[in-house]
């Protein structure tokens, strides 16, 4: 269902990282939307459309100049990024990939979906992603970015990040 | 009068993250300080979204309406000069008497307890007023009602548990938080007083409406203040003016702060 352009791309995109979470591409965090290929006049111009994490996410100026960098200088025309903020990110367009990444990093992922009532609340029994332990508490709903809290394990004693179920 | 709307929604985001903002450095433990900041940026990037709109509209309006819209020497060169609004102008170069903020948004950080009070009652209204809002039929305005929605669901829930927390706390505590929801108790009632440009645009855009939020919103609060111990003010007298740019004097300051590098360096960019 994709042209050989858009995959083209969609390979290219793989290999840019959100500056905040530097183990997850753009991919694995599911914010790249769509791509649109367009031909003038022979140079085929690439629209892509980026949905931002939260409305504030510092990170989506630096995403934008990434995808720009890692699609500069690859034989296309004119390169656009454009925000879409409808429909909203969700955790849940998070690849399960990217999920075992950010495990890997220290950050224990998000595990319910979104559509569930309390998908917005601090969810129970985070496994610590050091000791797998679920005997972990929560520090602080909010952390060094929007998208994280603070949790602290009780088994092995080392505080971790949580990327919040959104 | 969209543009009016819109600025309105922006201009409250901007003047309460603004606020919000104040207290970077200054929290009282590292992690409340990060959630203030935290917020403040929610408010920001939606403040973001909706000023790019609004200059966009801008731009399309004829001179002559252009002209009529704003008081600032500052647009008005910007207009003569043939150059075009840009996210950055609205927020930039308008002057206090053009914001459309409602007052409790500039009331000043005071004490913890008054910081998360104006929360509590801003964020509350938000939470039921996105709720319907992302059902509008401008595609814009309704995009960022379904984003914000799920911000300020957290914001709530943060500054509920802080009036609850003070509240139920110790004397001191109490008394201060009691005093907190008293003092700015009468900036509450102008949140659900339709402007002008509300009003005509009600039908059009498919608008909450303001007396079904405030049911709402009042059954919230009276809900966290019982948990907090606390007894829900009983003054009926309410201030208003903001939405339709007459404000306390606490905005000049926070737009003296906020525009200064602007207006001494025009155009100037980080």
């Amino acid at each position: 269902m994709y042209s050989a352009e858009q995959l083209k791309v969609y390979s290219l995109l793989a290999d840019v990282k959100d500056p905040e979470v530097p183990v997850l591409s753009i991919l694995d965090l599911g914010i790249v939307r769509n791509v649109e290929i367009s031909d003038q006049g022979g140079k085929q111009n690439v629209h892509v459309y980026i949905t931002p994490t939260y409305s504030g996410c510092p990170a989506m100026d630096a995403i934008a100049i990434g995808i720009r960098m890692a699609l500069t200088g690859r034989g296309f025309g004119s390169i656009q990024v454009t925000h879409q903020l409808q429909p909203a990110w969700t955790t849940d367009w998070m690849t399960e990939e990217g999920k075992r990444k950010l495990k890997e990093y220290g950050i224990a992922p998000p595990q319910r979906k979104s559509t569930e009532k309390l998908a917005l609340f601090e969810e129970e029994n985070i496994a610590c992603p050091r000791c797998e332990s679920t005997d972990t508490q929560l520090v602080s709903r909010y952390g060094p970015t929007s998208c994280k809290s603070l949790y602290k394990c009780n088994s092995c004693l080392e505080p971790f990040e949580h990327f919040k179920c959104h | 009068m969209k543009l009016s709307y819109i600025l309105h929604l922006a201009d409250d985001a901007l003047v309460l993250g603004h606020r919000m903002s104040e207290w970077c450095g200054h929290g009282p433990v590292l992690e409340q300080d990060i959630a203030m900041t935290n917020t403040a940026l929610d408010l920001l990037g939606r403040a973001r979204t909706l000023y790019q709109y609004a200059a966009d509209l801008y731009n399309q309006m004829p001179v002559e309406q252009r002209a009529k819209m704003f008081s600032s020497v500052s647009l008005q060169k910007l207009d003569a000069a043939g150059e075009k609004a840009e996210e950055d102008t609205m927020p930039y170069l308008r002057d206090s008497w053009d914001f459309k903020n409602v007052l409790i948004a500039e009331q000043p950080n005071g004490d913890w307890a008054q910081s998360v009070a104006r929360s509590l009652f801003v964020d509350c209204f938000y939470y039921y007023y996105f709720d319907q809002l992302q059902h509008c039929t401008d595609a814009t305005i309704a995009a960022v009602a379904e984003k914000s929605l799920k911000e300020v669901t957290y914001h709530l829930k943060w500054s509920s548990e802080w009036v609850i927390r003070l509240g139920d706390g110790t004397d001191e505590s109490h008394e201060k938080m009691q005093t907190a929801i008293n003092e700015l108790w009468s900036y509450t009632g102008e949140m659900f007083e339709e402007a002008d440009y509300e009003t005509s645009l009600r039908d059009e855009l498919k608008l909450p409406e303001l007396a079904a939020i405030k049911a709402k919103w009042q059954k919230h609060i009276e809900e966290v203040l019982e948990d907090a111990t606390m007894k829900l003010p009983t003054a009926t007298w309410m201030q208003k003016g903001g939405k339709n740019g007459m404000h306390s004097e606490h905005l000049g300051y926070v737009l003296a702060e906020l525009q200064f590098m602007q207006r001494v360096y025009p155009s100037m960019q980080w």
